[in-house]
């Protein structure tokens, strides 16, 4: 056989190959939000195809500006909530019941193992936590994705990474991904897919799957692919129940799409995180990657918490653990966004809201607001922030402004000490 | 089809983001042409000034890994608005290339060699080009010398520079 898990979901839903080098593949999802979608909206009117390929297969959610800002950004929203309605789109979230898009579709149960997704959003690459083939897209395919159900690709090479050893106490996924971006580099995973495995990758959470999948775009990759297992069917009970006689049952019929054990790789990495620390980048690449204790006493001006790669109920654990019986430093404003509703209100009942507010934060509602420096949060040239999010680009969270990536523990301990701060200061 | 000739826009670095090429601040904006004068804005390069160097150029060259990060196609159609319907670098972000096709915009691979080549003999002149898309050459021109380079792009890219486009060749195939 030998075949990668990304071979297998390709040629499961194979529709055409016009020049032989491209695939076209037929979508279980398109994902949509109010920033990338407008416009293809719009085109499509333009060209008298203002249809839909099939409403149940489309989801759509207002997320990144939520409550609307201004004029323009409520304009977004309403092109994008008249569509739905138009075309009978069921699956649409407005505020009240919004989130971000990385984060509520997973939740809500769109997201299974061997299904395509597209969307209009890079880091679409975390739905291959659930060992989904999903990769963001420009608004062009994913107009096409929403006329035609179909988007082509390259074949794909897939790079093996391998995550192995013991996870030290106080390290995350996210300083793994970290890691993972500083060896391989910002563009060492173009055109491939990143299947990640190791015995690190089997004893993690779906919550931390996705932070490992969510960043793999940041080193260039198509996607980034977990491979399914009971961690998988578990999370998705609640979604597939009626579909399958029993969780081994699911479980056989997902693994079907599982790489086989002599599958063929582009590449291969193994990295052992058994040594460990944790990591904070430095510049404006999340290729540079240092280690907090080399970063310590770097002033900020802001922490954020929150985001498609950080902003999930054990992000929002974790961090509360560094943080409570502490306040944050005076010369700090500290800013949390639960990713969802959902996550909000799991918060609330476990108390965790309530150790960020006695400890000084402002909770947002569910939103990427700061994260991509459109609202809720932007910086002023010349401030720094500490930030759970996935990109440190010149300008990301506010014109001038410089954003260190790091994970919730050690944000939560960078606003406590008012500079970059190791978390193992605060949670002995 | 789009036209592919014009005066060069040197972009001497590796990894030029999207926010660079368009900050996320326009992505509010709904029209294509209210891009237009915020291409590059963000771009960290010494010696670069959007809002003199822009003006009347036709092609970018670049080196490695143009376009990275955000999916947006606001990226190409800042270009696009621009007059800038060509981009030649060592390589690109896979959304970014995929964007420009899909746009019926050329985004041309050349080798690292041949694009430090390109720096080297064309980078501190006034040079102009012009890309032949049927024969894959590009004419490369400066006050004292011409070259011309050949490249490859998959017939699939070719189909849709010519059809004008991923959403017309869909619609109409599948
Ligand atoms: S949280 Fe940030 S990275 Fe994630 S989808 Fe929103 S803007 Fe993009």
């Amino acid at each position: 056989m030998s075949k990668t898990i990304a071979e297998k979901i390709f040629e499961a839903h194979l529709e055409d190959e016009p020049f032989g080098d491209v695939s076209v593949l037929r979508l279980d999802r398109v994902f949509c939000h109010e920033i990338t979608t407008p416009t293809a909206i719009q085109d499509l009117v333009a060209r008298g195809k203002d249809r839909v390929f099939d409403p149940d297969k489309i989801k759509a959610v207002i997320d990144h500006v939520t409550p609307a800002k201004d004029s323009k950004t409520a304009m977004q929203g309403k092109i994008l909530r008249e569509w739905a309605k138009r075309h009978g789109i069921k699956d649409f979230y407005d505020i009240g019941h919004n989130g971000v898009c990385h984060a509520i579709f997973p939740e809500k149960g769109f997201v299974q193992p061997g299904f395509t997704i597209i969307m209009g959003d890079s880091h679409t690459c975390t739905h291959g936590a659930f060992g989904a083939f999903a990769a963001g897209v420009g608004t062009t395919d994913l107009e096409v994705g929403i006329l035609k159900g179909v988007c082509t690709f390259k074949k794909p090479d897939t790079y093996k990474i391998q995550i192995v050893g013991v996870l030290p106490e106080g390290v995350y996924a996210k300083d793994i991904i970290l890691k993972v971006i500083q060896e391989i580099t910002v563009n060492g995973a173009t055109n491939m897919v990143i299947e990640f495995t190791g015995n690190i990758v089997d004893e993690m959470s779906m919550d931390q799957r996705m932070t490992l999948s969510n960043m793999a775009v940041e080193a260039g990759a198509t996607s980034g692919i977990c491979l399914p297992d009971m961690t998988t069917v578990d999370y998705l009970w609640e979604f597939i129940k009626d579909e399958y006689s029993s969780r081994q049952d699911a479980l056989d019929i997902f693994s079907r799409f599982k790489s086989d054990d002599d599958a063929v790789y582009a590449k291969t990495k193994t990295i052992d995180v058994s040594d460990l620390t944790p990591l904070v980048t430095f510049g404006y690449k999340p290729d540079n990657v240092k280690p907090v204790s080399q970063m310590q006493g770097t002033r900020i001006d802001q922490v954020y918490i929150g985001s498609c790669t950080n902003g999930r109920l054990e992000d929002l654990k974790i961090a509360a653990k560094v943080l409570k019986g502490h306040t944050i430093n005076k010369n700090v404003r500290g800013i949390v966004s639960p990713a969802t509703p959902k996550i909000f209100s799991q918060a609330l009942e476990q108390g965790i809201i309530k150790i960020f507010m006695d400890a000084g934060f402002c909770v947002t509602n569910p939103t990427c607001g700061a994260c991509l420096g459109m609202s809720n949060g932007v910086l002023a040239k010349g401030e720094v922030a500490a930030a759970t999010t996935n990109r440190n680009f010149n300008g990301r969270m506010g014109k001038g402004g410089m954003v260190h990536l790091m994970s919730p523990a050690t944000a939560a301990a960078s606003a406590i000490k008012g500079e970059i701060a190791n978390s193992d200061l605060f949670c002995k | 089809m789009k036209i592919f000739k014009g005066n060069v826009l040197f972009l001497d670095r590796s990894d030029i983001n999207t926010d660079e090429i368009i900050p996320a601040k326009y992505l509010t904006e709904i029209e294509k042409a209210a891009m237009k004068p915020h291409l590059l804005e963000d771009l960290k390069l010494e010696g670069f000034d959007p809002k003199t160097d822009v003006q009347g150029k036709a092609c970018v060259v670049t080196k490695e890994n143009f376009g990275c990060g955000s999916s947006r196609e606001h990226a190409p159609w800042a270009l696009e608005e621009n007059g800038i319907n060509v981009v030649i670098a060592s390589s690109f972000a896979r959304i970014f290339r995929q964007n420009m096709f899909n746009c019926g915009m050329l985004a041309i691979e050349l080798s690292k060699d041949q694009i430090n080549t390109v720096f080297k003999e064309f980078g501190r002149s006034n040079a102009q080009i012009a890309v032949d898309v049927e024969k894959s050459v590009i004419m490369i021109q400066s006050k004292d010398q011409t070259k011309e380079i050949e490249f490859q792009i998959s017939e699939f890219d070719r189909a849709l520079i010519q059809t004008g486009g991923w959403v017309e060749y869909a619609d109409k195939n599948y």
